[in-house]
């Protein structure tokens, strides 16, 4: 297993200056406006993070040493189609999320299911940044300051029982607060629905996320609770999570139901297999205007993960 | 005569300066101000040359019929420069595909071309489109002659409809976008068939026999 050694730059070192700046005079502001108790704080205490601080971060050797994208790329440019299918939809109205109370419900093959507090569950163990590389499916990639931890270290308190062979994860369904889930065509079935396999699950780069760039997570990229799956197209980590099952039977994916021709329930990140409309073969790195960049089996991380599917067919299991 | 013509040659600049904004637009953004662009700004160039060629095959188109319900004659006199525009921003869409989608990889774009439908329907189209452009000169009508050019041109009725499809089929999950385009150009060519289909009725029906 290859670890590489934790960069020394400091995220804030790399994202641009004044986004950094500016976002921490709004959060100032913001939180001051609350302070004062003024019209329209109820509607800034969802979008403030500032309010919600993340316990302290550690620095991780799974993060890559590759620079991050700003904060406004990861921000205002993503696929969260519960806010709608354009890429700028969720930051336009996730603004509607609220994030708390909020309760994430881990139930089926467990010896101790339980319903987790938000705030609860942040605390649950220590936080890490994750720099990761997110290869999306529609080929294009970015480099990602998450914070949570390992997913493993959920599954270990809920004791799985011997059926649990499978992960299944639900986003909030909630039309009034995610206005994606009114569209009557053209999107997808809700909730959304996401799995990995045991081991999958288990494995340390796969993490339950809480925040980016050090602070809360924004509601638009999952708040306020997300897995990352970095060697899996993006879909694969599902969002604003609710519930989280273990099951026996493998768990039919939001998108493999759609289509499941185009997409299946591993989604590997895999240049062999391309995409029955496009070529998976290249991506564009966020902001660049060539896909230039060759996209790598597992998305890179096949030092870590690739012993999870030795013998399988990936052409196959897609 | 005199004042008409000036008219209409002011207008017609003034089309060709407008129609040129939104090359305008995303040169202006891709030079100076990526905010305009995304945070992904070679796809969004993609997209909107892409639209843009739909958005004119589909105003040329709407020239016939509105001039025939409305009767204003000299709307005919911009339907070359539109049509011409559908191809000026098809090449856009192409060569932005070439650079910025497939980086030049040749093997990718002819696996493209032969293996994915959508894409056989939109590099069809654009190839469809070329004699259409070259036989736009008033030297190049005169050469074929009036019948044989309009004959040719029929072949816009297959260009657009593959445009149409070409949008229909990339899109992944949300088809509203492609289904407004289709349906505009459903209503455009919806229209000649009935006025085919009445111009027909009109010429066999008061025949006595």
């Amino acid at each position: 297993m290859l670890i590489r050694k934790p960069s020394d730059i400091k995220p804030s070192e790399i994202t641009d200056r004044d986004v950094y700046r500016n976002r921490r005079q709004f959060i100032q502001r913001a939180a001051a406006v609350l302070a004062a108790g003024a019209i329209g704080a109820r509607r800034a205490q969802a979008a403030v993070p500032g309010k919600l601080a993340l316990p302290a971060i550690r620095k991780s050797a799974y993060s890559t040493n590759e620079p991050p994208n700003s904060l406004k790329d990861i921000t205002s440019y993503n696929n969260f189609y519960e806010f709608g299918t354009e890429k700028d939809d969720p930051a336009r109205h996730a603004g509607r999320l609220r994030v708390r109370p909020w309760t994430v419900a881990v139930s089926g093959e467990v010896r101790r299911p339980r319903t987790f507090d938000i705030d609860e569950l942040i605390k649950l163990a220590p936080l890490e940044e994750r720099i990761y590389r997110l290869r999306c499916v529609e080929a294009w990639s970015m480099v990602i300051p998450w914070v949570g931890y390992p997913l493993a270290e959920l599954i270990k308190r809920v004791e799985p029982t011997g059926n649990a062979k499978f992960v299944e994860f639900r986003t909030l369904h909630d039309p009034e607060q995610m206005p994606g889930q009114r569209a009557f065509f053209g999107s997808l079935d809700w909730p959304y629905v996401e799995g990995l396999r045991m081991d999958e699950a288990m494995h340390p780069l796969a993490i339950l996320c809480f925040g980016l760039y050090g602070e809360v997570l924004p509601n638009q990229n999952g708040a306020p609770v997300r897995i990352v799956v970095p060697w899996k197209y993006g879909f694969k980590s599902a969002k604003s999570i609710v519930s989280i099952r273990f099951v026996e039977k493998e768990p039919v994916n939001s998108w493999q139901k759609a289509n499941p021709r185009e997409y299946g329930f591993y989604s590997n990140v895999n240049p062999n297999r391309d995409h029955p409309r496009w070529s998976q073969k290249r991506e564009r790195r966020i902001p660049d205007f060539f896909a230039r960049r060759e996209t790598v089996i597992f998305n890179g991380y096949g030092d870590q993960v690739a012993s999870l599917y030795a013998g399988m067919d990936l052409m196959k299991f897609y | 005569m005199q004042p008409l013509s000036k008219r209409i040659a002011a207008a017609k600049a003034a089309v060709f300066a407008l129609a040129l904004a939104p090359l305008g637009w995303l040169v202006a953004g891709a030079l100076f101000f990526p905010d305009w662009l995304t945070a992904n700004p070679g796809e969004f160039i993609d997209r909107e040359t892409g639209r843009w060629t739909l958005r004119f095959l589909l105003v040329t188109l709407a020239v016939t019929p509105l001039r025939a319900l409305t009767g204003w004659n000299w709307l005919l006199r911009f339907r070359r420069m539109l049509g011409l525009y559908a191809f000026f921003y098809g090449v856009m869409h192409l060569s932005s595909y070439v650079t910025f989608r497939r980086f030049f990889d040749l093997s990718e774009i002819l696996k493209d071309i032969a293996e994915r439908p959508f894409m056989t329907a939109g590099f069809t189209a654009l190839v469809l489109m070329i004699p259409l452009a070259v036989t736009s000169t008033n030297a190049m009508v005169r050469r074929l002659g009036a019948r044989r050019w309009q004959l040719l041109h029929r072949l816009v009725y297959v260009i657009a409809p593959l445009g149409a499809l070409h949008y229909w089929f990339m899109v992944k999950r949300d088809i509203t976008q492609p289904a407004i385009y289709a349906a505009v150009l459903a209503v455009l060519l919806g229209w000649r068939i009935i006025a085919w289909l009445r111009e027909r009725q009109r010429v066999m029906v008061p025949r006595p026999s």
